[in-house]
C-alpha cells in the first residue's frame, strides 16, 4: 500500500544555489568562517552532479541513476577475499569487515554462497572462549565486533552460522561488561557509550538473551544522553550526533522504554539534518556524508512506527511545562527473557502510522548520484574514496528509503518510490538490527526454539 | 625505579626486527590463527606481522615486563586501533607501577597524529583519572590544541568536558567557548560545549542563573547569521523543560519576527514561531500580521483559509522548505490533533 504524501524531488537547483553559506548574507559578513567555506565547497561539487542530471536528455537520467550492481558486488566479493597491506589499520575490525561486506551484499541479495562456511570458521576464531567475539583471532572481546559477528552469521543464516554463537557464555560476557550505572562499556576496561548500549541490547535481542538483568539501567543512561537539540550525543553532555541517534533510539525500542526520549524534538532535529545536498549530515552544520543515509534515515524510519507514542507525549507536553521524557517512568517492571524478546519481533510486524519524514526521494538522488562509485563501491561525498563502510551504510539508508514509503515493513514498493530503474530495489532489512529481514525472521525463528 | 614508557631506545637507530633482538631471543613468536581459509585476510607487511606475532606472545603469556611495555608501543604505533594491546599496556603500567605523567606524554604524541580514535582518549581518560585534577590543566591545553586543527573532533571535545566534570578547570571555559565562536559562529560544537558550562559549571550559578544573558548573546548571533541553525536550536535549548518561560520571554517572538522581516521564509524563525503557537503562545497582531503577509505575497499559495495561525506557518513552510515537505505535513496532522 502507497503511504499518503509521496513529494517528487526537489528542483535540482536546490543543492547549486541558497543554501546556508551561498546566498547574500554570506557577502556580507567581513569574513567566511571554516564551516562556511567547506559548506560551500561541497554544495558546490554536489551542484555540479545535480546540473548534469538535469540538463541532459530524459533518458539519460534513467542511466545516470541506476545502481552499479555488478561493480559494487565486484568490490565487495574482492574485498572479502584479499584486502591490501594498507588495511592493517583495519586489524582489529576483522568482523565488521565482513559485515560490512556481507550485509552490503545481502542488500543486493547476492550473497556468494561458496565463502559461507569460511567466514563461520573465521569468526567462530574471533570468539572468545569466555564469550564475546574480538577483532580478530585472539584479541580481547569487545561488543562492537560482537555485533558485527553476530550480525554477520544471522546475514548467513545457515544451521552451521547460528548455532555457532555461544549464547551462554555471550550472555556472561555482556553481564561483565555491565557498569554500575547499568550502561555498557565496550570491552573489559573499556569506554562507556550509547555506541556500546547498542551493540549489546542489539545483540542481546537478536539472539534471545535480553532479560531485566541485562536491560536495567540502560534506558536511564541513554534518556541522559539526548541533548537540547532534539538528537542523541555518545554520552551525556556530548553533542548530537546522527550515529548515536540512530543507537539509542534503536536501544529504546528494544527495551520497551523509548517513551522515555523526547520523541518530538528527536524527530525535530533528524529531519533537519537533511541538507541542500539532498543527504543526511551528522551533526548540525557538519558537511553532508552518505554513511548518515542510514543512521539518520533509519532513525527517522523508526518514529514512522511510535506514532501512538509521540502523539501522547505531544498532548501532555502542550498541557505541562515539563519535557515528555522526564515525567515518563520505567514501567516495564518484568525481567522474563521472553518478556523482551519480542519487541524487535513486534515492532517489525507493525505498520507504519505515517509516510516518511525525510524527503526519500532526494536521499535516493544522494546516494546513487554522489556517493556511488563508478568502479564500485561506495562513499561519504564526491572527492572521496570509497569504503567497506561507507559501501554498507550507503546501501543500507538506500534500502530504508526506498522502503519507506509502504505501510508494511515487507510490502514492494511502488515504482515511484524507488528513484531510478526498479532493479535499484534492495532487499528489505531489520531497522532495529539492520539486518536484511528474511535473514532476521530466520534467525528470530532459530533463536526463539 | 619506575620503566620508561617509551619504546626502544635510540629510536634514530635503525629497526631492529624483534626477531634479531637479543632481549627477545626467549620469544617464541605466536602466528595469528586465522585458519585454512581465511576471510578479510589482510596483506600485512612483514615488520607488521612479526611485531604482532611477538606480541601475541608476549600478551597470551600474561607478561607483565619492560620488554612487554616496549612491545606494545610499537604495535599501537603500527595499528593504533588494536584495543587489546592498549589494554595489555594498562595492565603492564600498573604492574610496573610506571611513571603515568610520562605515559601521558607518550599517548599525546600519538593523539596528535590520530586524533579521531576510540582508544587513543579511552587511555588518556583512563590516565587523567588516576593522575588527578593536577593535570586538569595541562589536559585542556591539549584539546585547545587538537581543536585548533579541528574544531568539531567529536573526541576531543567528549575528553575535554570528562576533564572538567571529573577534574575542574572551568575558570576560562565560557571565555573559550566565546573565542570558538568569534572564530567561528557556526560551530555547534562549540555551542554545545556553550550549553554544558552554562548549565553545570560550578562558577556561573546554573542555567536559571545564566538565561537571561544567554538570551541576549544568542538573539545577537541569530541577528548576524539567521540562516545559522546552531543558535536557533540553542535558543530553545535554554528553555529546555520549562514552556511557559519560554512563551513568556518576548524576546523570542521579537528575534523571530525580525528575522522574518528580512528574510520572509527564514525556515528557522517560522519553525520556532510554529513551536511557540504550539505550546499555547497568543499570537500578538504583529504576528498575526506578518504571518498573513508572507501568506499573501506567495502568488503559488492556496486559496483556502488555514484553520489556525499554526497551520498557516504550516504551509508557508511546506512550500518554502520543499526538502522536508514530509515533515512539515506531517507536523500539520499534529497540530489538528491537539485542538
Ligand atoms: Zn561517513
Amino acid at each position: 500500500m502507497d503511504s499518503p504524501s509521496q513529494p517528487s524531488p526537489p528542483p535540482p537547483a536546490a543543492a547549486a544555489e541558497g543554501g546556508p553559506a551561498a546566498d547574500g548574507q554570506a557577502a556580507e559578513l567581513p569574513r567566511l568562517t571554516v564551516t562556511q567555506v567547506e559548506q560551500m565547497k561541497v554544495e558546490a561539487k554536489v551542484g555540479e552532479i545535480y546540473r548534469v542530471l538535469f540538463g541532459n536528455a530524459p533518458n539519460a537520467n534513467s542511466l545516470m541513476l541506476e545502481l552499479w550492481r555488478e561493480q559494487h558486488v565486484e568490490y565487495l566479493t574482492r574485498g572479502l577475499k584479499h584486502l591490501g597491506p594498507s588495511f592493517h589499520v583495519l586489524d582489529a575490525n576483522r568482523p565488521w569487515l565482513c559485515y560490512w561486506i556481507i550485509h552490503a551484499l545481502a542488500l543486493l541479495d547476492e550473497i556468494p554462497d561458496d565463502v559461507e562456511d569460511d567466514i563461520v570458521d573465521f569468526l567462530s576464531r574471533c570468539q572468545d572462549k569466555d564469550g564475546g567475539y574480538g577483532g580478530g583471532p585472539g584479541q580481547l572481546p569487545h561488543l562492537a565486533t560482537t555485533y558485527a559477528a553476530v550480525n554477520t552469521l544471522v546475514t548467513i543464516g545457515s544451521e552451521r552460522a547460528l548455532s555457532s554463537v555461544n549464547r551462554d557464555n555471550l550472555y556472561k560476557f555482556m553481564l561483565r561488561m555491565k557498569d554500575t550505572s547499568g550502561a555498557f562499556r565496550m570491552h573489559d576496561g573499556g569506554e562507556i557509550d550509547v555506541r556500546a548500549s547498542y551493540t549489546a541490547i542489539s545483540v542481546a535481542s537478536l539472539v534471545n538473551i535480553l532479560d531485566g538483568e541485562l536491560a536495567k539501567g540502560v534506558g536511564n543512561y541513554i534518556t541522559r544522553c539526548q541533548t537540547y537539540e532534539g538528537g542523541i550525543a555518545g554520552e551525556p553532555y556530548a553533542e548530537a550526533h546522527g550515529g548515536y541517534t540512530f543507537c539509542g533510539l534503536a536501544t529504546m525500542i528494544l527495551l520497551n522504554e523509548v517513551d522515555k526520549l523526547d520523541l518530538a524534538s528527536l524527530i525535530g532535529w533528524v529531519a533537519f539534518r537533511q541538507g541542500v545536498e539532498c543527504g543526511f549530515q551528522g551533526r548540525t552544520n557538519k558537511l553532508v556524508d552518505g554513511c548518515y543515509s542510514f543512521w539518520q534515515g533509519a532513525a527517522l524510519a523508526l518514529t514512522q512506527k511510535l506514532m501512538t507514542v509521540v502523539d501522547e507525549q505531544l498532548k501532555s507536553s502542550y498541557s505541562s511545562k515539563r519535557p515528555p521524557g522526564d515525567d515518563a517512568c520505567g514501567t516495564s517492571s518484568s525481567t522474563e527473557a521472553a518478556y523482551y524478546a519480542k519487541f524487535g519481533f513486534d515492532f517489525i510486524e507493525k505498520s507504519n502510522q505515517i509516510g516518511p519524514l525525510f524527503h526519500n526521494i532526494a536521499l535516493q538522488q544522494y546516494i546513487l548520484l554522489c556517493a556511488q562509485v563508478l568502479d564500485g563501491g561506495l562513499r561519504d561525498k564526491p572527492g572521496k574514496n570509497r569504503d567497506h563502510y561507507h559501501s554498507c551504510y550507503c546501501l543500507s539508508g538506500l534500502s530504508v528509503s526506498q522502503y519507506s514509503a509502504m505501510v508494511d515493513s515487507d510490502a514492494c514498493p511502488l515504482p515511484q518510490h524507488v528513484l531510478g530503474p526498479y532493479s535499484n530495489l534492495l532487499e528489505p532489512i531489520h531497522p532495529l538490527y539492520n539486518v536484511v529481514l528474511d535473514k532476521y525472521h530466520t534467525a528470530y525463528e532459530f533463536f526463539s526454539s | 625505579m619506575a620503566p620508561s614508557s617509551t619504546s626502544s631506545e635510540g629510536a634514530s637507530d635503525e629497526w631492529l626486527p624483534p626477531s634479531r633482538r637479543p632481549e627477545l631471543a626467549d620469544v617464541v613468536p605466536v602466528t595469528q590463527d586465522d585458519g585454512p581459509h581465511p576471510v578479510v585476510a589482510i596483506a600485512y607487511r612483514d615488520e607488521f606481522r612479526e611485531v604482532m606475532d611477538y606480541f601475541r606472545a608476549l600478551y597470551f603469556a600474561g607478561e607483565r615486563s619492560v620488554r612487554a611495555l616496549h612491545l606494545t608501543a610499537e604495535v599501537i604505533d603500527l595499528n593504533p586501533g588494536n584495543y587489546t594491546v592498549w589494554h595489555f599496556r594498562r595492565l603492564v603500567l600498573e604492574a610496573l607501577d610506571a611513571d603515568l605523567r610520562e605515559e601521558m606524554d607518550f599517548v599525546d604524541r600519538i593523539a596528535e597524529c590520530n586524533p579521531k580514535n576510540y582508544q587513543i582518549w579511552h587511555h588518556k581518560r583512563w590516565l587523567a583519572e588516576k593522575l588527578g585534577p593536577d593535570i586538569a590543566n595541562k589536559e585542556h591545553e591539549f584539546t585547545r590544541k587538537i581543536l585548533s586543527m579541528d574544531a568539531k573532533n567529536y573526541h576531543a571535545w567528549s575528553h575535554r568536558q570528562w576533564v572538567l566534570q571529573a577534574l575542574g578547570g572551568w575558570e576560562t571555559e565560557l571565555q573559550y567557548c566565546n573565542q570558538l565562536l568569534e572564530e567561528d559562529v557556526f560551530n555547534n560544537s562549540a555551542w554545545n560545549q556553550r550549553y554544558l558550562v552554562i548549565t553545570s559549571s560550578p562558577l556561573l550559578g546554573g542555567l536559571a542563573a545564566m538565561r537571561d544573558s544567554e538570551v541576549d548573546y544568542t538573539v545577537g548571533a541569530i541577528l548576524a547569521n539567521p540562516q545559522n541553525e546552531s543558535p536557533w536550536r540553542y535558543l530553545k535549548g535554554l528553555y529546555k523543560g520549562e514552556n511557559n518561560l519560554l512563551m513568556a520571554d518576548e524576546r523570542i517572538s521579537d528575534v523571530c519576527l525580525k528575522v522574518l522581516k528580512h528574510d520572509s521564509t527564514c525556515v528557522f524563525a517560522l519553525s520556532l514561531l510554529l513551536d511557540l503557537l504550539q505550546i499555547g503562545l497568543q499570537p500578538s497582531d504583529e504576528l498575526k500580521g506578518t504571518i498573513e503577509a508572507i501568506k499573501n505575497s506567495d502568488p503559488e499559495a492556496d486559496e483556502a483559509v488555514d484553520a489556525d495561525l499554526a497551520t498557516a506557518i504550516c504551509s508557508i513552510l511546506q512550500r518554502c522548505d520543499p526538502l522536508r515537505i514530509n515533515y512539515w505535513s506531517w507536523y500539520r496532522t499534529t497540530i489538528s490533533s491537539q485542538t
